[in-house]
């Protein structure tokens, strides 16, 4: 086992958690506002995955504009789901909006069945993109690199947009204190809004990455990293968008690790060991490494 | 006399359900009898998981967990001998052990008692949906380890051409066994410990209920009954496979307990057969029209639905007044 293969496990370990930090910081910054594990987000992931695959494999777009176009529907799906579900039920138990979620995870995974079929579809990406690319020992393709720059661009871009705006604030202080937040004049319900959004809008776009990288696509390949990229969140601590990013990077490259590094018969094993993690995790260190002690979870 | 007036109401109801499975058994087709078994198995699931989820508020989604070690557990006692060695390399003692049903059932729903008590030692700690989290996670780690175990289990393969032994004698008894011991529960001081530790826990720990004890024995009494239904299930379609036992089963049972009302007993029960027999009728609709997925996207509907407009479920908490003269607080 040299150095070069350990440096190519890690740097596609960081390709992976590009993708897990983008889903995990909208399961975070919904979780932080309104207290909810919003299951159906990685389903989000699989219509961003689908819009992809129509926009460039069947009208032919361009990539950038499909890039963009991708982010805005994801954004729109987001407002459709909280505007139908969870709006409807806000202020009750916090269980009913995880049944709740659960239910348009579930709904949202069949509608894909039963449009486009469980049949998986190929998925390529332009020339360009697939070009393979060296560095030292280590070789990755152009999408690959696109995929971590931009996943990192549009993280930078979150936190000036959550540190810096008036609707960052907003959202700050919503998920501070909701009913002060609403006192102080704050339109709950645009910001919530917003939340579901701007988090959906980077599901979406992780949703073109999953499909870039893996080649594969299908109606239910949004759940398992949909789950796997909530457990990124309780890494880094629910709620915290830093947590999240953290923790995505954290999630896919020990994966990765434990994957490439163990003999081959343990790596059928890697959504037990994702999955304990998580069970680790949530018994030692409920609040994850950026999470405030705020409230009991255990 | 009027105390004892549910009692004969429940026996009442017994021997209807006896002449209902006799007048049946002779009259209808099997693929009516095998529809009729797996929704008196769902029942079996609902008010079971009403146990954990609706006495005790335990969300948890790891029913199905509980079903596929109770399922393979049996299944792999009942398996006979000449054929065992052929697929698996069990050790000697097991390999040579051939059980009639019912000590393999009772074996296999103490499995999964037991790993419910291994598993609720650490997990039940975690409250709210941060345990149906983990207890999901419980779930997937269940699913990889029976995939994986293939000496024991043929791994992705199965175990397939088991003994038919499931009938409506079988289902039916469990039926009946599940739902007394979840009514005498509710019924008793200990039920009224999970209800209270449900509705304030500070408050029961206030009383001096012994919270962690109270919430383990509800999660186990549920993964027990769970392990039976696992078993009676593989040997009613005699085939079990890892991905039997799926979340979206898990998903099933819980809409049968918040469809039913969380903590009623005769409404999970109800709400178990309406939803069972609602997906048998969507199966053969989606297989005719190809419409796959549609009777899911059904269930789901209703449940958000109920979520938003009725929220204690269609029965509330409570059970129906002619059955019970000690609940009139509902």
């Amino acid at each position: 086992m040299s150095g070069g293969y350990i440096a190519q496990q890690i740097v596609n370990g960081f390709i992976l958690g590009s993708m897990y930090a983008l889903v995990a910081i909208g399961f975070s910054m919904i979780y932080g506002i309104i207290r909810l594990i919003n299951f159906a987000h990685g389903d989000v992931v699989m219509i961003g995955a689908f819009l992809t695959l129509g926009l460039l494999q069947i009208i032919g777009a361009p990539f950038p504009l499909v890039a963009a176009v991708v982010l805005i529907a994801g954004a729109l799906v987001g407002i459709l789901i909280e505007k139908g579900a969870f709006r409807p039920m806000r202020g009750a138990p916090q269980v009913t909006g995880f049944i709740a979620s659960l239910a348009v995870s579930i709904m949202l995974q069949n509608l894909g069945v039963l449009i486009l079929t469980a049949q998986p579809r190929n998925f390529t990406f332009p020339e360009y993109l697939q070009k393979v690319l060296h560095i030292g020992h280590v070789s990755f393709r152009v999408v690959d690199l696109v995929i971590m720059l931009s996943a990192l661009g549009l993280m930078c871009a979150l936190l000036l947009l959550v540190n810096k705006t008036k609707l960052g604030m907003a959202m700050r202080a919503t998920a501070e204190n909701i009913d002060v937040a609403r006192l102080m004049g704050i339109n709950i319900n645009r910001t919530i809004m917003a939340t579901f959004a701007v988090g959906s809008a980077l599901a979406g776009i992780a949703g073109l990455m999953w499909g870039g990288k893996f080649g594969q696509i299908d109606p239910l390949l949004g759940f398992v990293p949909g789950l796997k990229s909530f457990v990124a969140a309780v890494i880094g601590g629910v709620g915290s968008i830093p947590g999240a990013i953290v923790g995505g990077y954290i999630l896919g490259v020990s994966e990765v690790l434990f994957v490439g590094l163990l003999p081959p018969i343990y790596s059928a094993y890697r959504d037990a060991f994702v999955f304990s993690t998580l069970i680790v995790i949530l018994l030692i260190l409920p609040n994850g490494i950026f999470g405030k002690r705020s409230e009991e979870r255990t | 006399m009027k105390l004892y007036q549910p009692r004969l109401i429940f026996l009442g109801f017994i021997l209807l359900g006896i002449l209902f499975v006799a007048l049946v058994r002779s009259t209808v087709d099997e693929y009516v009898l095998s529809i009729i078994n797996f929704v008196g198995i769902y029942t079996i699931l609902a008010v079971s998981l009403n146990i954990t989820n609706g006495f005790t508020g335990l969300f948890s989604l790891g029913h199905p967990g509980f079903m596929a070690i109770g399922g393979y557990v049996t299944a792999i006692l009942t398996f006979p001998v000449s054929r065992k060695s052929m697929f698996l390399e069990l050790p000697q003692w097991i390999g040579n052990l051939e059980m009639s049903f019912l000590p393999a059932l009772l074996l296999g729903g103490i499995c999964a008692g037991l790993m419910a008590l291994f598993i609720g030692l650490p997990v039940l700690r975690l409250r709210g949906h941060y345990l149906a989290v983990a207890t999901m996670g419980f779930l997937i780690i269940v699913q990889v380890l029976i995939t994986n175990w293939e000496s024991v289990t043929r791994g992705p393969l199965g175990l397939n051409g088991l003994p038919a032994l499931t009938n409506l004698w079988w289902v039916y008894p469990w039926v009946v066994i599940t739902i007394y011991v979840s009514w005498r529960i509710k019924f008793s001081s200990y039920g009224r410990s999970m209800l209270s530790i449900r509705e304030d826990e500070m408050a029961a720990q206030c009383v001096g209920i012994n919270l962690f004890r109270t919430r383990v024995a509800a999660l186990v009494i549920g993964a027990f009954f769970a392990g039976v239904a696992g078993g009676l299930w593989a040997h009613l379609i005699t085939a079990i496979t890892p991905t039997s036992f799926s979340l979206i089963m898990a998903f099933n049972i819980v809409v049968m307990v918040v469809v039913g009302g969380t903590g009623s007993i005769s409404g999970a029960f109800i709400a178990a057969i309406i939803c069972s027999v609602l997906t048998e009728i969507f199966r053969p609709l989606e297989e005719n029209l190809d419409v796959y997925g549609i009777g899911e996207i059904f269930m789901a509907l209703i449940l958000i639905l109920i979520l938003v407009y009725r929220p204690q479920g269609l029965f509330g908490a409570g059970e129906p007044g002619f059955l019970s003269t000690k609940n009139r607080n509902e």
